[in-house]
């Protein structure tokens, strides 16, 4: 009697799991469906072809190109990962063997506090403090290309470096103490032994620090300056995908709209093939940790 | 930390410029953790003191009436009441969808799978949480005008706002909290197995009381999500500062409420200070909690920075 009562339970209890992982499983799959669902007129009513070859981004008199942000979406994440990469591992290098124990806790607690630091905070910041230096040295408005890299920058520099040092400390302890016993100084067994056992984890590291680049919104629609052009002078202003959205997605009708949601779409492929290629990464280290 | 060993005494030419390399290489780490930790200082000491100079908090009352009057002048004057109560019904809105959906999508991914069909379920329901992880916050904006405002006919509401951050927060909740299950020794389950309780009765008896610190590390982290996102609520929940009646207005969270301040409001540079710190000062108090769980009960919570 009473098993069967159990039996009940645990069957009904599973069916209740398993709907919560379908739901939850399914929610990117909504996402995909009503955004594709929602630009899928542009292929027709704008013509995907516009996106790219149109002269201009002037939605409300039938410039479309998407090239200018893009670009500007591009370079300003591979400024920020260019510092933030080589950063952030010097950073996970210095708080798994170069600070004492005790250091090490605090700081990494300190590269915590920094994560999460929400976007629009960093974005005020830069907006008060970082923008009006940047005029005063380099001249100009100050809200520019320059600002954005470097607010992005600090944003992702702890994605790189906790996720660094997870990668280290998975570098299997044989192979340090190996070079240790080469007689190999901390350096040199840090740049011939560690750190090319660890590539694949901190590719991987760098790779979604640089997804969090592209994907960042706030912080970059507050200090960019928000000017549709192609990147090139660091002091001039850019605008980004995201904060095009963010700024225009309020009062976008008809095929305005349509394009915004498109640019979702591009950010939506962009974000997911990164995901996918660190997928990719994530498999290739663990096959050589195991195999070191 | 130093396990590597100390390294070799300097005996050869060939030892010694490694040791002065070594020297130049320990000089660039600190220099690094330095600069970080010294920009970290200069972050957060910029809002506080940026807060503290910029006059009264609540002119010719009590500091404490900031916090209940509502916004004047386009939040310029006056406090963040209404504001501060838009914030905590999203989140309640966010957390009431995010916290049992998560939390039995946790049990199905650490408890289950010995069936095949749940192993692939398993596995699909990860690699689709990957990349939820990934999507960027306007994205969520996006599908939740979509979906709950246009779709669903919510339109600019606290509800719209909270059901997409749940969405945004359950990939970071489901990670966190399966490491909460994880902790949990399986000797624990056999135990309870062997003395004839059913799968549920272990769970609700034994997995998720053990569990507990590790899903309050969850929650807390969700929390932490929820507060500090502005993006994907600009178009959802809106941007209106007055007191919200139900869950059916459009409320302005802190988080936007500082990005408005900053932006588009002459002279709202004071208060945008004053807001900012609130938002910091909570996160920093939400981080050390869950900091502080976490190694009193000694958990390992992978970074999802």
């Amino acid at each position: 009697m009473f098993h069967r009562h159990y039996r009940l339970i645990d069957a009904a209890g599973a069916v209740l799991l398993r709907a919560c992982g379908v739901v939850s499983a399914s929610v990117v799959v909504l996402i995909v469906g009503f955004l594709v669902w929602k630009s899928w007129p542009a292929a027709t009513d704008i013509g995907l072809g516009r996106f790219l070859v149109d002269e201009r981004w002037a939605p409300t008199s039938g410039g479309f190109s998407l090239v200018a942000m893009a670009a500007a979406t591009a370079a300003v994440t591979l400024g920020a990962v260019a510092l933030a990469g080589p950063l952030g591992v010097a950073s996970a290098l210095f708080s798994r063997y170069y600070a004492p124990r005790g250091v090490a806790a605090v700081y990494r607690r300190g590269v915590e506090l920094l994560a999460g630091i929400p976007s629009v905070v960093f974005g005020f910041w830069g907006l008060v403090t970082l923008v009006p230096l940047i005029a005063v040295w380099g001249g100009g408005a100050g809200a520019s290309m320059l600002a954005a890299v470097l607010v992005l920058t600090l944003m992702v520099l702890p994605t790189v470096a906790l996720l660094g040092e997870s990668a280290l400390a998975a570098v299997a302890l044989d192979q340090r103490r190996g070079a240790a016993a080469l007689g190999l100084g901390t350096w040199a067994s840090l740049w011939r032994v560690v750190l090319p056992a660890a590539a694949p984890g901190l590719a991987s590291a760098v790779l979604l620090a640089g997804l969090r680049a592209v994907g960042e919104t706030m912080a970059v629609l507050m200090v960019a300056g928000n000017v549709v052009r192609l990147p090139g002078d660091p002091l001039a202003p850019v605008r980004v995908l995201t904060a095009n959205i963010a700024l225009e997605m309020g009062y976008a009708q008809g095929d305005h709209r349509l394009a915004l949601f498109f640019s979702g779409v591009v950010l939506l492929t962009l974000v997911a093939g990164g995901v996918v290629l660190a997928d990719v990464l994530e498999r290739g280290r663990r096959k050589a940790v195991r195999g070191g | 930390m130093a396990d590597l060993g100390t390294p070799a005494p300097p005996q050869t030419d060939q030892a010694a410029v490694s040791h002065w390399g070594d020297r130049f290489a320990a000089g660039v780490m600190w220099s690094v953790a330095l600069g970080v930790v010294a920009l970290l200082l200069w972050i957060v000491g910029d809002v506080l003191m940026g807060a503290v100079g910029g006059g009264p908090w609540a002119p010719g009352e009590g500091w404490w009436a900031y916090f209940t009057a509502e916004p004047r002048s386009l939040g310029v004057r006056g406090g963040i009441g209404s504001v501060l109560a838009s914030t905590g019904l999203i989140l309640t809105v966010c957390l009431g969808v995010a916290l049992p959906l998560g939390l039995g999508t946790a049990v199905l991914l650490t408890e289950t799978g010995a069936t095949r069909g749940d192993a692939r379920l398993a596995r699909a329901v990860r690699r689709s949480l990957d990349v939820l992880a990934g999507v960027p916050s306007i994205v969520f904006g996006l599908f939740g005008s979509v979906l709950f405002c246009e779709v669903m006919g919510m339109g600019f509401s606290i509800k719209a706002g909270g059901l997409t951050l749940a969405c945004m927060v359950l990939p970071i909740f489901i990670r966190a909290a399966e490491d909460g299950l994880r902790s949990v020794p399986e000797a624990w389950r056999q135990g309870a197995t062997a003395l004839g309780l059913s799968r549920a009765a272990t769970l609700r008896r034994v997995v998720l009381p053990a569990a507990f610190p590790g899903l309050a590390v969850a929650f807390v982290l969700g929390v932490g999500r929820a507060l500090a996102e502005t993006a994907a609520l600009l178009f959802t929940a809106g941007t209106v500062t007055r007191m919200p009646g139900s869950l059916d207005d459009s409320g302005r969270a802190l988080s936007v409420h500082i990005y408005e301040l900053a932006m588009f409001v002459n002279g709202g540079e004071a208060a945008a200070y004053r807001a900012a710190t609130v938002l910091v000062l909570l996160l920093l108090g939400i981080n050390l909690a869950a900091a502080a769980v976490a190694r009193r009960y000694v958990l390992h919570v992978r970074p999802s920075a």
